[in-house]
């Protein structure tokens, strides 16, 4: 039972506690370039989440094999073999998403988010643990991806999933889906996060102010 | 020669690479508060893309495609870059001491530099069959030279809000974001040079 609880826990901290986008700040090149459109966002996130609950559980495998001094190097190879397979898979099944995520598939090699949790986690922590983290990264990873790509995409295009949903008089601003747009939404959903969290912080300090009086 | 000029434009302002590609962002966010250290870094960023590119095209055209084993490249190009890091550390470190305690420190962070790979693909794809040799070395280090401009105008951006009264809610990444989607408007009025 307290081992259910843990694994719910250890999943919760990537969505949560150490989301690798709102709150490490990891991964930016591919959350900037590929959030024009939700379904882009969806497709990154979930090839994201493949390589890096494949690539934490093998590290973690292995950890006890590989030698500390080489470990970068490894950590290179079992990383690039997951992400060939998904690129190869993706050129496949979904033709159409691989064209459209173009270089952002084979640069998931360098993604930091997958070293960081590869070096800081898996090469530390047993494989079914080493899992269950790669599982909550990858899916605060595609959270956060899907959060800032529909805003994207709603105020860029007025569509959600290719579908039109703001009234036929909005007119779409073009600048949210261009580069600039990029960077700037995602000051702004940073901000946003950043004051919930604080707000969050401030409410179970005083909670705890209270319990104690 | 007229395609040359055309890559070299291209890469430093029309299609930079963090302002337009979002590519080294990482590098671009991280080691920015200084102009001393963004400087570094971008000639490090340059040296090492000009020497990815050589070596990238040379296994891609005389060892990958003669055997067919394409779909190796990723692989193949991140290990090319590794260990490319770690030598160029090792050279440095043994003939030039000056040039090594400049660029050493960021030496490593460099592996992980999406930049190198991106550009090492896109010398690829960037048009039917691939650039070629020359034209992979010059897109290699414009695309490096365009990264050094960016992160060293970013750095002094930053150096000056340090400074400046700015809202404490803005501090930190948001207001350095929010930044740089400003320097990139301004690098998209670069868009009509060449079509």
């Amino acid at each position: 039972m307290s081992e259910k609880k843990n694994l719910r826990k250890i999943f919760m901290n990537g969505i949560l506690d150490e989301n690798p986008t709102f709150r490490m700040v990891l991964g930016m090149c591919p959350t900037l370039a590929i959030s024009t459109a939700v379904n882009q966002g969806i497709g990154m996130g979930l090839a994201t989440t493949f390589v890096l609950v494949f690539s934490n559980l093998v590290i973690s495998l292995l950890r006890n094999i590989i030698p500390e001094k080489v470990r970068i190097p490894s950590f290179v190879v079992v990383i690039a073999t997951f992400v060939t397979i998904v690129d190869q898979l993706m050129k496949a099944f979904v033709p159409a998403l691989s064209q459209s995520l173009g270089v952002y598939i084979p640069l998931i090699v360098v993604n930091c988010i997958i070293f960081a949790r590869a070096e800081s986690y898996a090469f530390k922590q047993p494989p079914m643990a080493s899992l269950v983290d790669g599982l909550g990264m990858g899916a605060g990873f595609t959270l956060a991806l899907i959060l800032l790509s529909s805003v994207r995409e709603l105020l860029g295009s007025g569509t959600l999933m290719g579908a039109q949903v703001m009234p036929a008089s909005y007119h779409p601003m073009a600048i949210i889906i261009r580069p600039p747009g990029g960077f700037i939404m995602l000051g702004l959903l940073l901000l946003v996060v950043n004051a919930a969290v604080k707000a969050m912080q401030k409410h179970k300090a005083s909670r705890a102010k209270e319990e104690s009086v | 020669m007229n395609s040359l000029l055309l890559i070299i434009v291209g890469g430093v302002l029309v299609n930079n690479f963090v302002m337009s590609k979002f590519l080294g962002i990482c590098a671009f966010l991280g080691v920015s508060k200084k102009t001393e250290t963004a400087l570094g870094m971008g000639m490090a960023v340059t040296f090492v893309m000009a020497i990815a590119s050589l070596f990238t095209y040379l296994v891609q055209h005389y060892l990958l495609i003669p055997l067919h084993l394409e779909y190796m490249q990723t692989i193949a190009f991140i290990l090319i870059i590794a260990v490319l890091v770690q030598s160029v550390e090792m050279v440095l470190k043994k003939t030039s001491r000056s040039l090594y305690l400049a660029l050493g420190v960021y030496l490593p962070l460099i592996t992980t530099n999406c930049a190198v790979l991106g550009v090492a693909i896109n010398n690829t794809t960037a048009v039917e069959g691939g650039y070629n040799l020359i034209q992979s070395v010059v897109n290699g280090t414009a695309g490096a030279l365009g990264f050094t401009l960016a992160i060293v105008a970013f750095a002094a951006i930053r150096e000056r809000l340090e400074i400046g009264n700015m809202p404490k809610w803005m501090d930190g990444f948001p207001g350095a974001l929010i930044g740089a989607g400003l320097m990139s408007i301004a690098f998209q009025g670069f868009s009509g040079l060449i079509h």
